[in-house]
């Protein structure tokens, strides 16, 4: 909470800026967005794609866990869903990709709700390994199911494409997935700003008394799965659509516990902790080889290790922010800012 | 039918089912006590099998001396695991500590990725190679021999807890944790000590189960068929454990043996989905799981 912040009205307490300060910093980030792909090499562009699907994914986790409470290892599997639809639709169909996501979305929301009927009866941990049992028949049905899904062999497709132009490069690419990341970030902090998101929230937070204050449980905790797949499902039509190809492997349980530990390390039941996290954990694997290439010449076994480091620091991290830092990078994220804010008195 | 077939497979499924039991014992006396959802005994498991390979293959010791020394290592492990990381999350919410468990997995992954490799290894044959016949029927005396080990620990376990006074702490603090206290348990030992035998019993199996199998960085993934069996007997019920880790064990070979290799996990994960949906409590859990 900053000082001077008093909020006098409803309008001021939903609104998305509460000073043009943030405004301004806003523009900058989206020029910067705008901004990078001209100015960044081949390998930049790939990671900045890469963070753009982490941060769609990681977003519609967080509204199911971080926000409605509802602990899914499913995530992966929706992502799967959404993925071999776009690229089943871009075999069998010329349609063009906004179509494709969109009903990558709409199938991997309906998987969601089917998925997420559990939560009628089970909830905390009950509900979670319901979910890892809905991914473990997915991958299942990607496997098996060869004359849609290709079996273990996968399908390839085309690049997407939009009246004609197509989107073959990364740097094509980049103008699909950030402008789709930075909409639907939006799109959840315009959610939590009404009734479906204001119940999730009192759901997370005690569902009996969301019960009472008249919201229907079932609704909304089926709305939420739906919402937050429909976010996995449109990550993995990117995904589908960045790779261009798809297997039964590109999808696999440890895929749900990378998102789930990113909206922990971001900071759960926080947007832009969510971002944060996405972002930190893609890098991550990426800052490691960076560190193993420069320790090579010295130490010609280093790249060896590099794997099983990356698994050891995954897990660290999962440990330790859960032990030292519960509400994560977001809280981090704040406390810097505050300093400046207060700067030069403490705290 | 071919009813020989079908005696062999299911004796194998069932024996595989004893090891299952164990390992589900170990699951679900950690939970008993702690009300902790270990996701990282499968992984703890792996790595007392890796302390039996290297004992045992790389030191040379006769396996009959690596075995108990491999053991203790897993249940040392499970030990530290519980004081330095799960401790601090006391009161944490039960998600919270469920996902440091999962990192705890990745962790120990990793750790022995890069002590022993990712390769596939062996583990030195340490079981009498003789046939094991039952009636018609073969059975592999890995298999075989690796049940009787289990059923054996699994028999002791049973009487500890029944008639010693440890196994009354544990028992009185997983009914009632505050009244424990106030009888003068000391609660955090209990809680060090489930994480100890719980780890125990997993690794025993570890070492059983990687004895038939092979043993790989991935091994831990056997951790999601002990949750199956764990959820379907009831998260609170060693009787539960036992028969349906038998059964899971004897379900998961058949639709094996039957269907293919990539039947396994679904048939399981089907009995788990219909288990969720008509009793979540398992079939002799508890009911005190909240429903909404």
């Amino acid at each position: 909470m900053r000082i001077g912040d008093a909020k006098q009205s409803y309008e001021a307490d939903e609104a998305i800026w509460t000073s043009s300060t943030q405004k301004i910093w806003f523009a900058c980030f989206l020029l910067a967005l705008a901004v990078f792909p001209f100015m960044a090499d081949a390998y930049f562009l790939y990671m900045g794609c890469l963070v753009g699907i982490a941060v769609i994914s990681t977003t519609g986790l967080n509204i199911l866990t971080g926000f409605t409470g509802l602990i899914s290892l499913g995530q992966a599997g929706f992502m799967g869903v959404g993925g071999y639809t776009v690229a089943w639709m871009s075999i069998n169909t010329e349609l063009p990709f906004p179509i494709t996501l969109l009903f990558a979305g709409l199938l991997a929301a309906a998987v969601g709700i089917l998925v997420g009927l559990p939560s009628l009866r089970v909830k905390g941990l009950y509900l979670a390994i319901a979910t890892l049992a809905g991914s473990v028949f997915l991958h299942f049905i990607f496997a098996e199911w060869e004359s849609v899904t290709g079996g273990m062999g996968g399908l390839s497709l085309e690049p997407a494409h939009f009246f004609g132009f197509t989107f073959q490069s990364d740097f094509r690419m980049y103008f699909i997935i950030v402008p789709l990341a930075v909409l639907m970030v939006l799109g959840a902090k315009n959610v939590f700003r009404t009734r479906t998101g204001r119940a999730f929230i009192a759901i997370r937070d005690r569902d009996i008394s969301a019960e009472i204050l008249g919201i229907n449980l079932l609704r909304y905790k089926l709305m939420s799965f739906a919402l937050s797949s429909f976010y996995a499902g449109v990550a993995g039509g990117l995904f589908a659509y960045f790779y261009r190809v798809v297997t039964p492997e590109s999808f696999p349980l440890s895929m749900s516990i990378f998102y789930l530990a990113a909206v922990i390390v971001g900071g759960m039941g926080n947007l832009l902790g969510g971002i944060l996290g996405a972002a930190f954990m893609t890098l991550i694997p990426e800052a490691l080889g960076l560190l193993t290439a420069a320790l090579t010449p010295f130490y010609p076994n280093a790249p060896i290790f590099m794997s099983p480091m990356l698994e050891i620091i995954f897990g660290a991290l999962i440990v330790g922010f859960l032990i030292f830092e519960p509400h994560g990078l977001a809280e981090i994220w704040h406390r810097i800012r505050r300093f400046f804010s207060l700067w030069p008195f403490r705290n | 039918m071919d009813w020989l077939f079908f005696g062999e497979i299911s004796l194998a499924g069932l024996a595989m089912g004893g090891l299952y039991a164990l390992i589900g014992l170990g699951f679900v006396i950690i939970y008993k006590a702690t009300r902790v959802i270990n996701f990282a005994i499968g992984e703890i498991m792996m790595f007392a099998a890796y302390l039996f390979l290297t004992f045992a293959g790389g030191m040379e010791m006769s396996p009959w001396v690596a075995l108990p020394l491999a053991v203790l290592g897993g249940s040392v492990l499970g030990g530290v695991i519980e004081k330095v990381m799960i401790r601090p999350m006391l009161g944490e919410s039960p998600i919270a500590v469920v996902m440091v468990t999962i990192g705890i997995a990745s962790i120990l992954v990793g750790l022995v990725e890069l002590v022993w490799g990712a390769d596939p290894q062996l583990l030195p044959g340490f079981l009498p190679r003789k046939p094991v016949f039952i009636g018609e029927m073969y059975l592999a005396p890995k298999i075989a021999y690796g049940f009787l080990i289990g059923a054996a620990l699994l028999i002791v376990y049973l009487l500890y807890f029944r008639f010693s006074r440890g196994g009354v702490a544990l028992r009185a603090t997983a009914s009632d944790q505050a009244a424990a206290y106030s009888m003068g348990i000391n609660v955090r030992r209990v809680f060090n000590m489930a994480w100890v035998f719980g780890s125990l019993a997993a690794s025993l199996a570890g070492v059983l189960v990687a004895a038939t199998g092979g043993l790989s960085p991935q091994f831990g993934a056997i951790g999601l068929s002990v949750l199956v069996v764990v959820i379907v007997g009831g998260l609170d019920s060693i009787v539960g454990a036992l028969i349906a880790g038998v059964f899971i064990g004897w379900l998961e070979t058949v639709a094996g043996a039957y269907l293919g290799g990539e039947y396994r996990m679904p048939a399981t994960f089907a009995v788990l989905a219909v288990i969720l949906v008509l009793r979540p409590y398992g079939l002799f859990g508890t009911h005190e799981i909240e429903r909404v």
